[in-house]
């Protein structure tokens, strides 16, 4: 038994560096972007296009800021109907986007491991809140949830109540982000090679300890940029919300709607305060985003 | 399967996902439809035939139109640019083109009101040419080109990304030029996801209500799209009849959604005679 | 026996993956699986390790029938062809994974894992995830990861597929060297003949879902018991009708057959006289310099027979015709190979042409 020390144990010395490896790995893309046509049109055609619709635009928000000045900014942002409108969209889009990660997971995995009449046809359907629009949504889930509605009317004698309280604009959000969680998660779960479960069973672990131990860490990325999507969406959302929100200030009044309502004042000043600061939340959630999906590449690579 | 588990656990799974389902997107169609059609189908027919139902329509119909036309030029732009060059700065570009997707709909419309409404320095100068943007059909136009501004760019970048530049390098290398390499190459590969976004565009387009909401100024006939016509309807406890104009827009999601399937199966058809 | 298939059956849908596959293997043995992709090899390794479940037939176990027994029960190592490491669990989590699973104690754990990564040499690399490890040291933390619950049998699919063709080699000697110190009866997968022949005590030549033949990768190359082992072992070329051959004109078994580049002898001189009656006039098709030797695939009697000629001897080249001595070959009769003798040599002394 001479030959027991492995053959490529000393292997880090024999690989090329890293930078060495980037260097010659962005000298070919230059070659590269020389060679194929059209680089100058495209760059032109997406700058303007770019500028016209979002930038200048966008700029004007900038614009609109500085003259309101920092005092006038913070006592609109800060004006306690305007946080009570934060507190409303922050709860119900976090509850939403949570009940949404549940359901998320288990709807991509029902889709993607079992086979049963109809998959197809609910598989198709997931999507239908993208294809919907959202006010058609809005009025449908106020027509359900009413008290007169078919799960409103059964819930009244219980004494619970979903139209025009929080729990409505739970639901509709719910309605609203749930293709987000579900169509991240999917995907990751149907490349998902069976291998790794069968290596977790092969060395003695349970089902239940293969999902906790080896499916989960690989879908929790997925799960975490769903959540973080459909947080980012419920915050937003405004046309399914104001029907069946009932817009009670304090108590359901969601921040877009209270940016609508400023405007209706032509009070744009402080609309655009309210908006800069759903902007930088967004801002900080699409971040996370950003850094979860980082972190979860540098596992798969190899 | 090979590997046995508790046979409960998929049924349980299983049930819990099919009313899960139900109960949050089936339920909400069927309560359109019956809403709709639960005064008669005269009242129906009235309420989708109306003039102002028609207008919407036409507005909403040229909206979507031109969304879907100005994003897939821009979308197939962009998707060439960041996918086949490397150039300073496109990691911001990329960046900037999901900026719509992150910003809240009334926000969108409210950058309008800002860029071309009362306050806005270029107010005067449009005043006196007697150009109208916001409270009118440009800005309706404007709001939802902005939200559906990622949708085809978003979709095709990864396909060409995953893709890599070698076919595009090859074609370019024996001579063939721009719209050559871009029809005979790399069209064949992104059809189908080019396809699927403008689908998804058109859907966005066609149900956008915050943006629109905020700059149209609700002139009854005027600047009304169809979910703006719909709350009007419902605001005026006219249920029956925003049921109505629900309703069409309720059949258009079924239809595009019906029009997604097809086109992801024929997709996925291709590619897996391809990869034989 | 240690391990034990009896009249295996496994159909997916229509296709049978194995049919009636019987074969045992001794205690302490380094076995290999052989055969082409499609062959039923892996089928049948997973129907060892319980990951798929044979429609008949018994599978036993040291003794003990396993069929209805838990694939994670089975008291089973099994290395996955591309190792299928969990990528969100560093080295020492991946080796640990199977006695955690056990509830062994933390600080058994940490002696049993600090063993085995010694044993593969990857101390210190405790931290790392496989993503941030070469392919070689991917192999070997998948072998300590099933290795790591001292399993009773360990199982390896492909193990050596996904290395590359430099390390590959190195790789396989020292995985050999290690099961047999370990004396753990192994079983391992392949579709590369080399590879089975140079690491297995043992080979199981598989095709089209049936067993073809067991034995010593010697065994099994001099006496190939079948046409399909006789072609898929070692280099081989086919014949038509090996009978127009001189010297196997009486042969009464079948009429095609096989012959090995060392069966046949290459006379460019005199020398053959003793042999007059067996040797054949050849023409000489291709050559090809292969370093310490000359390939030369040769033309008798319309059949092609690629051979070996030596570098020292009289050189030859394309288009030459020369004599030729074919004094061994294989004859297949139905699905039974055979070793048949030149018959003309048998009277003038055959132990001679080993001089030549």
């Amino acid at each position: 038994m001479k030959r027991l020390l492995p053959p490529d144990a000393a292997s880090g010395a024999r690989r090329p560096s890293r930078h060495f490896e980037d260097t010659g790995e962005t000298m070919r893309r230059k070659a590269g972007s020389r060679i194929i046509p059209g680089f100058g049109v495209s760059l032109g055609i997406t700058m303007t296009f770019i500028s016209m619709i979002v930038l200048i635009p966008m700029s004007f928000l900038a614009l609109q800021t500085s003259s309101l000045g920092w005092s006038g900014f913070w006592s609109a942002a800060l004006d306690p109907r305007v946080l009570a409108g934060y507190e409303v969209s922050f709860l119900c889009s976090l509850t939403a986007a949570l009940i949404n990660c549940l359901f998320g997971v288990i709807l991509a995995w029902v889709l993607t491991r079992y086979k049963f009449p109809g998959r197809r046809i609910m598989d198709g359907l997931i999507e239908l809140p993208f294809a919907l629009p959202t006010a058609v949504a809005g009025i449908a889930l106020t027509a359900i949830c009413s008290d007169k509605g078919w799960i409103g009317g059964a819930l009244a004698p219980l004494d619970i109540k979903l139209a025009y309280t929080r729990a409505g604009i739970v639901i509709a959000l719910t309605f609203i982000t749930l293709p987000f969680t579900v169509r991240t998660i999917q995907p990751v779960l149907e490349r998902l090679d069976r291998v790794y479960e069968e290596a977790g069973l092969m060395l003695g672990a349970s089902r239940e300890r293969v999902f906790r131990k080896i499916i989960f860490p690989e879908i929790t990325p997925a799960i975490l940029t769903g959540f973080g999507l459909a947080f980012a969406r419920g915050l937003g959302e405004y046309g399914s919300v104001v029907f069946i929100a009932g817009n009670m200030p304090f108590k359901t009044e969601i921040a877009p709607l209270l940016i609508m309502s400023k405007l209706e004042q032509f009070n744009y000043g402080e609309a655009t305060a309210v908006a800069l600061v759903m902007l930088l939340v967004s801002s900080v959630v699409m971040f996370f985003i950003n850094c979860v999906q980082s972190r979860a590449s540098s596992f798969i690579k190899e | 399967m090979s590997l046995k588990g508790n046979i409960w656990i998929p049924r349980l799974l299983t049930g819990t996902s099919v009313i899960f389902v139900l109960l949050t997107l089936v339920l909400p169609l069927a309560v359109v439809m019956a809403e709709a059609l639960g005064s008669g189908l005269d009242l129906y027919m009235r309420a989708v035939t109306d003039t102002y139902t028609a207008k919407a329509l036409h507005l909403t119909l040229a909206a979507t139109a031109a969304a879907v036309v100005l994003n897939t030029f821009f979308g197939l732009a962009a998707a060439w640019v960041v996918t086949r060059f490397s150039f300073r700065g496109k990691g911001v570009l990329s960046t900037v083109v999901d900026v719509p997707f992150a910003v809240s709909p009334v926000i969108a419309g409210l950058v309008f009101i800002l860029t071309f409404g009362r306050l806005s320095p270029l107010h005067p100068f449009l005043e006196a040419c007697g150009i109208k943007i916001v409270f009118a059909w440009p800005g309706i136009i404007l709001a939802t080109v902005f939200v559906t501004f990622p949708f085809v760019a978003r979709e095709l970048i990864p396909v060409l990304e995953a893709r890599g530049t070698d076919e595009e390098q090859a074609a370019a290398l024996m001579g063939a030029g721009f719209f050559t390499i871009f029809r005979r190459v790399t069209f064949p590969h992104i059809r189908w996801a080019l396809l699927y976004s403008v689908i998804l565009c058109a859907a966005r387009a066609m149900g956008e209500f915050g943006a629109v909401s905020v700059v149209s100024g609700h002139l009854r006939g005027k600047t009304n799209t169809l979910p703006l016509h719909v709350e009007i309807l419902y605001n005026e406890y006219r249920f029956a009849d925003a049921f109505a104009v629900a309703s069409i827009l309720a059949v258009a999601a079924i239809v595009i959604l019906a029009a997604r399937n097809v086109v992801e199966y024929a997709a996925h058809k291709e590619e897996e005679t391809n990869v034989r | 026996m240690y391990v034990e298939l009896e009249n295996i059956n496994k159909y997916f849908k229509e296709f049978q993956a194995a049919r009636d596959i019987s074969f045992n293997i001794r205690q302490g043995i380094l076995a290999a699986l052989l055969g082409p992709s499609g062959s039923g090899k892996t089928t049948i390794l997973r129907m060892i390790a319980g990951l798929e479940h044979p429609d008949s037939g018994d599978i036993f176990i040291d003794g003990t029938r396993v069929n209805e027994v838990e694939a994670g029960r089975r008291g089973i190592g099994f290395v996955f062809q591309n190792y299928a490491l969990f990528r969100y669990m560093n080295v020492f989590d991946n080796i640990a994974f199977g006695l955690s699973v056990k509830k062994e104690r933390p600080a058994a754990i940490k002696s049993r894992v600090s063993e085995l990564l010694e044993l593969i040499g990857m101390e210190g690399m405790e931290k790392r995830y496989p993503a941030q490890l070469s392919g070689g040291q991917k192999q070997r933390e998948a072998f300590a990861r099933a290795l790591a619950p001292n399993p009773k049998l360990l199982l390896l699919d492909e193990p050596f597929a996904a290395i590359d063709a430099k390390v590959r080699r190195e790789l396989r000697i020292w995985l050999r060297d290690m099961i047999r110190r370990l004396g753990i009866t192994s079983i391992f997968v392949t579709h590369d003949q080399d590879e089975a022949i140079e690491v297995a005590d043992e080979i199981i030549v598989a095709n089209n879902g049936r067993i073809e033949q067991k034995g010593s990768p010697e065994d099994l190359y001099k006496s190939p018991a079948t046409p399909f082992v006789a072609s898929f072992i070692g280099e081989s070329a086919l014949l038509e009708n090996y009978r127009v051959l001189k010297g196997f004109e009486s042969e009464t078994r079948g009429f095609s057959g096989a012959v090995r580049p060392e069966f046949v002898k290459i006379f460019t001189g005199e020398e053959t006289i003793q042999y007059e009656n067996s040797v054949e006039d050849a023409a000489v098709e291709r050559i090809a310099f292969r370093g310490a030797f000359l390939e030369v695939v040769l033309n008798i009697k319309g059949m092609t027979f690629p051979t070996r000629y030596s570098l020292e001897k009289t050189p030859i080249a394309a288009g030459d015709r020369v004599r030729a001595l074919v004094y061994r070959l294989y004859a297949f009769d139905g699905d039974r190979a055979f070793l048949l003798h030149n018959r003309n040599l048998d009277n003038s002394g055959a132990g001679n042409i080993y001089n030549i």
